[in-house]
């Protein structure tokens, strides 16, 4: 069962102090003397005023509202939702990482800056390129920043280009990223197999062109075959290759994006290198590029000097800074003790069971949900609500309908190139039992499609809450509490 | 290997069969052979978990760590005492290891907070509404740069406080490097370390997209908030504050009611530790009316099928997934846990806690600049002492020489509640002249 809760501004009584403050020693109210016109004066009416066990049991039941990928299946395509291995937590939260002021004398922080430089060698290798940053604090901020590179190496050769080629099967931050460049967009097709036709790409290049952004493997899951002739179409007019690494999980031991022809890529370390995704971030989106677009990376950059390692702002050529100080690095702690937990035999394992977890899901249920390309997948797969649509059930009540069997939904509605996309990506940490009872349930809730579909067009039943109006939430926003 | 992955030989046999391949190798049989035989991965074998603790506590040994030498450094990330209860919410596996909340019916403890996270962050800030959390301050403040341009498209120029923190003032400059149209300019700061506003007033034309202030500014000093925002008024313009260390913000009046237009923050200060300068977050506020320019994710109350109060992601047609490459970001994931942090901090101290914490503060040392400060300000010290007291144990603050070279010897210092007095004592006689510490002993 679970219990309601009202927001935390609706508990409380005035007057009560969650976590009382020590005046200061001698009882003096040190305070600066602020003039009037500056000195806020609403006595922050509207904060609540409630105990410490108010505030644990409101976010306690608050938390038993989710379900997450420790308490389930969490088969969301194209986000990675492996296991948070729970040591990672126990390391990131050491008070030499944790309490560490990002300030402090270079020679005060060599541990955390052996952590920077371990772990941008490690994503070198596991890539096959020559520089990385880790200054990104999400993939959308990497491929801002990618872009922001290949428009900084045209601009150096007096050669600004002003358009970038996506396929139609990209993520739709690819797009947004270009676009926050000033690039304009064009797109190209994927063929009837879903892939991305090196004589499209050669048809598509020109002089104007100053990247082509593919992710690979694509978002059908589909290793793009024709990479390397694709790199060399983009190659052969002066454009670069940008590669989003959100599938990273796909590649490692099996083929490196520096080896394929990318110029520059970008990783999502809360995918691949399984840092906790935290209800939607904090992420990381570290950039690698070939050694030539290495002049371009955000300052500071590290660089190792006899005294030890050492950050530097000398780099002329550089497109600034992303964010505050070096990145996320709570999160590349995480990163890089997963990296070393693995090293590289257990790297190129995690890639060969999640694509075999994937092909399994793949071979149980291609004989009743639809797969719109039927080629060879790697480690997610994606099939479409077009058996179901005679029954007037759709991809969306599929999704709301596995809630009530126990697991949390598949990507839906995405990759836009399938219609009704269900993309399921159940990562390597999942074990056999639970991969055939996701199955099971997806079987019966296709027989409930026949037998039954008005219980599938009114699901989720088991849930706290049934389905949400986001019609009118989106009508009449109410995006905080309105008061009492 | 690992002990992550959980196959036995007889599981992969079994799923092997069920997919009709002959072994795991031919799963990857379409991937370019040439591509397949250069992918090793040169790295080190892997560790077992005692190894790895091993290894990353004789890392974490050499960096200080607040037991070792005293750190008076803020500069745009601040120490200040994290709740034990803080944390331990924040490692409940139902937040921690969820994601964005596509799915509302099983994702309401992510949507109810990040809810209350937006009201937080309005209340706080003195604003009709605000998003779900940026990745920092500092690509906060360029995300309102880019927000004011696509509210008054056609202008031209953002005006830059010189004394807004440098990190903010080169993020802002990185996201607008790809677009022709936009020209960042600086304003200077006056003796007294506050925006030179006269300055500003002279330079603003029909052209200008926003004015943008720090507030308190990387000197620690406040700044005049409501006649910059008069200023960018009269000009048509915008006025956007950003502000490094919220706390100031329980005592000080919020950008809302100086007139600001668009407030953001990093809530770092507000329960997550300095962590090296990460994972922060950014908050984002504005006025109702620019609610659709918006960028970043939203929470929306709504109702469920039977009329139970819920809330659910809205206002995606903003959004990148929806909208392309007309969107209004290109955000997806945001600092969600890094919110939920500030959003249980926030409901611990509350309305009385916050107005206690704010009197703590210290001085005792002169002062390089006269506008009113919170907790930093700057003083004078010559650089050889600084570097001596780092020696003895001291960081004493932040040499602003490397940010401004015109400011020679000057220290931008942070003392807050973490800070006990006997370490404030070394502090203060360490920065005195050499013959007052000498009388002193």
């Amino acid at each position: 069962m679970l219990l309601d809760e009202p927001l935390i501004f609706e508990r409380g009584a005035a007057g009560r102090v969650g976590w009382p403050v020590a005046e200061s020693p001698d009882g003096e109210q040190a305070g600066p003397a602020l003039p009037p016109a500056l000195r806020r004066d609403d006595g922050l009416a509207g904060f609540p005023e409630v105990s410490e066990l108010e505030v644990v049991r409101h976010f306690v039941r608050l938390s038993q509202w989710n379900y997450s990928a420790a308490t389930t299946l969490y088969p969301l395509g194209s986000c990675t939702m492996k296991y948070n291995p729970a040591v990672n937590e126990t390391l990131a939260r050491l008070a030499g990482f944790a309490a560490l002021h990002p300030l402090v004398p270079d020679h005060l922080a060599q541990g955390a800056l052996e952590v920077v430089a371990g772990l941008e060698a490690a994503l070198a290798a596991a890539s096959g390129l020559d520089a990385v940053c880790l200054q990104p604090a999400a993939g959308a901020q990497g491929e801002l920043l990618g872009l922001l590179l290949v428009r900084a190496h045209h601009a150096d050769r007096g050669d600004p280009r002003r358009r970038v080629l996506i396929p139609s099967s990209a993520h739709g931050t690819n797009p947004a990223s270009a676009a926050l460049c000033g690039y304009q967009v064009a797109e190209v097709p994927v063929d009837r197999r879903g892939l991305l036709p090196a004589r499209a790409v050669a048809a598509a290049m020109d002089e104007s062109v100053a990247a082509l952004m593919v992710t690979n493997p694509n978002t059908l899951g589909l290793f793009e075959e024709e990479i390397e002739a694709v790199a060399a179409a983009v190659h052969a007019r002066g454009g670069l290759v940008y590669m989003d690494g959100a599938n990273f999980n796909a590649l490692m031991g099996v083929a490196r994006p520096g080896d394929m022809g990318v110029d520059v890529m970008q990783f999502n370390l809360h995918k691949t290198f399984s840092t906790p995704h935290g209800g939607g971030g904090p992420g990381a989106g570290p950039v690698a590029v070939r050694a030539p677009l290495a002049e371009y990376l955000p300052v500071p950059r590290l660089v190792r000097r006899e005294a030890g390692l050492a950050w530097t702002e000398e780099a002329p050529k550089s497109v600034g800074r992303m964010r505050s100080f070096y990145g996320n690095f709570g999160v590349l702690v995480r990163a890089f003790a997963y990296i070393a937990r693995l090293g590289a035999g257990g790297l190129s394992e995690v890639t060969r069971l999640a694509v075999l977890n994937a092909n399994y899901v793949r071979a149980r249920l291609r004989a009743t949900y639809h797969l719109p390309y039927d080629t060879p997948s790697l480690h997610e797969c994606v099939f479409s609500d077009r058996h179901l649509q005679d029954f007037g059930v759709s991809t969306l009540d599929v999704a709301k309908r596995l809630l009530d069997y126990g697991f949390y939904a598949p990507t839906i509605y995405f990759p836009l190139v399938v219609k009704g996309a269900l993309m399921i990506e159940p990562t390597e940490t999942e074990t056999k039992e639970t991969l055939d009872a996701f199955v099971e349930a997806l079987l019966a809730i296709a027989e409930e499609a026949r037998t039954d579909p008005a219980k599938l067009r009114q699901a989720p039943h088991r849930t706290r809450l049934a389905r949400l109006d986001e019609t009118r939430a989106a009508r009449r926003p109410v995006l905080r509490w309105q008061g009492r | 290997m690992s002990g992550y992955a959980p196959h036995t030989a007889g599981d992969i046999a079994a799923m092997l069969a069920a997919i009709g391949a002959s072994s795991i190798d031919d799963l990857f049989a379409h991937v370019p052979a040439g591509l397949r035989t250069r992918a090793a991965i040169d790295l080190p074998a892997g560790l077992t978990e005692p190894e790895l603790r091993a290894r990353f506590e004789a890392l974490a040994a050499r960096n200080a760590n607040g037991a070792g030498p005293a750190v008076f450094l803020g500069a745009g990330a601040y120490p200040h005492w994290v709740p034990a209860a803080v944390d331990q919410l924040l490692l409940r596996s139902e937040f921690l290891t969820a994601y964005t909340p596509y799915q509302p019916e099983v994702s309401q403890g992510t949507l109810q907070a990040t809810f209350e996270f937006q009201t937080f962050v309005a209340l706080l800030l003195g604003l009709d509404v605000a998003n779900a959390s940026l990745y920092d301050g500092a690509s906060a403040a360029a995300e309102a740069v880019l927000m004011a341009r696509r509210v008054l498209p056609g202008r031209r120029t953002v005006w830059v406080s010189s004394a807004l923190h440098p990190h903010y003032r080169a993020v802002i400059r990185t996201y607008v490097r790809g677009l022709a149209d936009v020209e960042v300019r600086e304003v200077p700061f006056a003796a007294d370390g506050r925006t030179d506003l006269g300055a500003l007033g002279a330079a603003l034309g029909p052209d200008a997209i926003a004015v943008v202030l720090g507030q308190p500014n990387v000197f620690g000093v406040l700044e005049d908030a409501a006649h910059a925002a008069e200023l960018a008024r009269a000009a048509g313009a915008l006025s956007i504050t950003a502000t490094a260390e919220p706390l100031a913000l329980a005592m000080v009046r919020p950008p809302g009611a100086c007139g600001v237009d668009i407030a953001v923050a990093e809530g770092q200060s507000f329960g997550l530790p300095v962590a090296y300068g990460g994972p922060g977050v950014g908050l984002f506020a504005t006025r109702e009316r620019y609610v659709r320019s918006m960028p970043g994710r939203v929470v929306g109350e709504t109702v469920d099928a039977h009329g139970r109060r819920g809330f659910v992601l809205t206002l995606a047609a903003r959004e990148q997934h929806i909208r392309r490459e007309r969107a209004t970001s290109n955000i997806c994931t945001n600092q969600g846990l890094c919110a939920l942090a500030v959003t249980i901090y926030l409901s611990l101290l509350g309305r009385q806690g916050l107005g206690a914490l704010d009197r703590l503060e210290a001085a005792g040392v002169p002062r390089r600049f006269g506008g009113p400060f919170f907790n930093e300000f700057v003083v004078q010290a010559p650089a050889a002492r600084w570097e001596a007291l780092v020696r003895e144990g001291v960081v004493a603050g932040f040499p602003l020489a490397r940010w401004y070279p015109a400011l020679e010897d000057a220290l931008l210092l942070c003392v807050t509640e973490v800070h006990g007095a006997r370490d404030i004592d070394r502090l203060v006689r360490g920065l005195a002249a050499p013959a007052a510490r000498a009388a002193r002993g």
